[in-house]
């Protein structure tokens, strides 16, 4: 790819993210001084960052558009999207946001993002029926011991320890947040579980334990392994109401029930404070 | 080309619901396929929920047929599967680029139309047709810049690309009006030269004057109704061609579904005369 077309195509990429005019191929500083050189960069710019905004409604709404905003020029130039599809796009931001100076005094503003996130995975995520809560009561209780449980392919779980990041990311998720809770926020630790049985992305706050026997799910091991993970964060853990509570959600699939055997399926991407 | 498409509307999320219940005659819905390249969840079943009831065009604006190098293959995958599961009555892209060397610009972007772009243009675009098992209707961009070194005029160019590949043509006459506003060339030439036979498919659109620039700087920006002046292009297009299935695109700026499917309704009432004249002059 030297041609003069792929010289041409990388001087006017580089020039169009570029914050000065110069243009090393001079068939592009020709064009880059031209008036009609800004659409294409105000076009490529509005549609990343417009997408990144899309993409993580509740930092937005707890930063203010014009400072996400300006934070999304901030990453666009360093990490371009790789794909056309930009309901994609912005996987790094958090990541990002962590190591943002202008956010260093917002430590809690990376978690957001990463439930932002989550959520997307789990809008576009395959489509699967979650598995049916009678299905489990049905069996005899020592049955559930050996169990395998894949999670859900839309499910997402994450234990936020230091903040109450889940508080903070459902307060301000919605357009109508603001007519929902409004009240104090505790300054404790808070996760959640996202999930999509059907059409829907619908959330619920997850505890420690909750996120431990999910994460042992996802290792393709047994219930019984699962429930000592979740006893080994939290001793006094109701296993009974977490299983009632996962089931209800969604959080697993139901063609993935499997009695005493493994699953070499790949664990979903999960987020971890 | 399917004579029972008349005028469509872009499909925006906002407008699911309108857009699923509407009854007006001809109708049809156009979206950018790369909206839809997920792997399940409520966009594909909206999509599809439109496509049970109104004919489907498949717009892309990610291939990036003008590159100097070939349509990725990952990105050809999911848009071929996406055509089998909605079996489109249309599916268009553009000449232009917007992805080189792994990254992805959200934009149409050009080069200077020389003989080595044509061989590479022609090429990707066979390559494409081939993955998708469709011919491909390719759209004239709009134009900002006055680039050097073109070997070919615009109109040459597509019709070569169409000689080579069998591809059609989509022809976006807000495009036209805009890019000849830009770099100084007659709409009016343009749109009388352009190869009537090729014609899949038609666009119209509305476009702003640049913050600074003003008049001396149109940009299509498809967040207004479409203008008088493209309005009347469009005339003189289909007085010539006779009608074409033609679509008003909508971006930014959203009206009320009514609003656009009124803006249709004068667009799906000028191909209806359109086919009566020709049928009169047959």
């Amino acid at each position: 790819m030297n041609s003069a077309l792929a010289q041409f195509q990388d001087a006017f990429a580089a020039a169009l993210l570029a914050t000065d005019a110069i243009a090393a191929n001079p068939a592009v500083a020709a064009l880059v001084s031209q008036p009609g050189f800004m659409v294409y960069r105000n076009t490529v710019m509005k549609g990343c960052i417009d997408a990144l905004q899309a993409n993580y409604p509740a930092v937005t709404r707890l930063v203010g558009e014009e400072w996400l905003r300006a934070a999304a020029a901030v990453f666009v130039r360093a990490h371009p999207p790789t794909q056309a599809a930009l309901v994609h796009y912005g996987a790094g931001f958090a990541d990002f946001l962590a190591g943002f100076e202008p956010a260093a005094d917002m430590d809690w503003l990376p978690g957001v993002a990463r439930l932002d996130r989550s959520w997307t995975e789990a809008h576009v995520a395959r489509d699967a029926a979650p598995l049916d809560p009678a299905r489990i009561a049905a069996l005899p209780p020592e049955a559930l011991a050996g169990l395998h449980l894949q999670p859900h392919p839309a499910a997402r779980w994450a234990w936020f320890g230091e903040a109450p990041i889940y508080t903070l990311w459902q307060r301000n998720r919605s357009e109508d947040a603001d007519n929902a809770d409004s009240g104090d926020i505790p300054w404790q630790g808070a996760g959640a579980l996202i999930t999509r049985p059907q059409a829907v992305v619908q959330w619920t706050a997850l505890d420690e334990a909750g996120c431990a026997f999910m994460a042992t799910c996802a290792a393709g091991l047994s219930l019984a392994e699962a429930a000592g993970a979740a006893l080994a964060v939290r001793p006094n853990a109701d296993l009974a109401a977490l299983m009632s509570q996962l089931l209800q959600a969604g959080a697993f699939a139901a063609d993935t029930i499997m009695a005493n055997s493994a699953t070499t399926d790949p664990e979903p991407e999960q987020e971890q404070s | 080309m399917n004579t029972t498409l008349t005028a469509g509307l872009g499909l925006k999320p906002e407008h699911y619901d309108a857009a699923l219940t509407c009854p007006a005659a001809g109708l049809w819905f156009e979206v950018h396929p790369e909206n839809y390249f997920v792997d399940g969840g409520p966009r594909l079943a909206w999509l599809e929920a439109i496509r049970a009831v109104h004919p489907l065009s498949l717009h892309g604006v990610g291939l990036s047929l003008a590159a100097d190098s070939p349509p990725d293959r990952e990105h050809l995958k999911k848009l071929a599967a996406l055509a089998r599961r909605v079996e489109p009555a249309l599916m268009s892209e553009h000449l232009a680029w917007s992805a080189w060397r792994g990254f992805s610009y959200p934009d149409l972007l050009p080069f200077a139309r020389t003989h080595e772009a044509l061989l590479r243009i022609a090429a990707n675009i066979s390559l494409a047709q081939e993955a998708l098992g469709r011919t491909l209707a390719i759209e004239n961009p709009s134009h900002y810049l006055h680039i050097e070194g073109h070997n070919h005029d615009e109109i040459d160019f597509l019709t070569e690309l169409s000689r080579r590949s069998g591809c059609r043509l989509l022809l976006d006459v807000n495009n036209v009006h805009v890019g000849a506003r830009n770099t100084g060339y007659s709409a009016e030439a343009y749109v009388d030269a352009f190869p009537a036979a090729l014609i899949a498919e038609v666009h119209l659109a509305g476009h702003t004057h640049d913050a600074l620039m003003g008049d001396a700087l149109l940009v299509d920006s498809h967040d207004m109704p479409v203008a008088p002046a493209v309005w009347a292009l469009y005339q003189r297009l289909i007085a010539r061609t006779g009608a074409r299935p033609t679509l008003i695109e909508r971006d930014a700026n959203l009206p009320a579904f009514d609003d656009l499917l009124a803006e249709r309704d004068i667009a799906h009432a000028m191909l209806q005369r359109a086919s009566s004249t020709m049928a009169e002059a047959a």
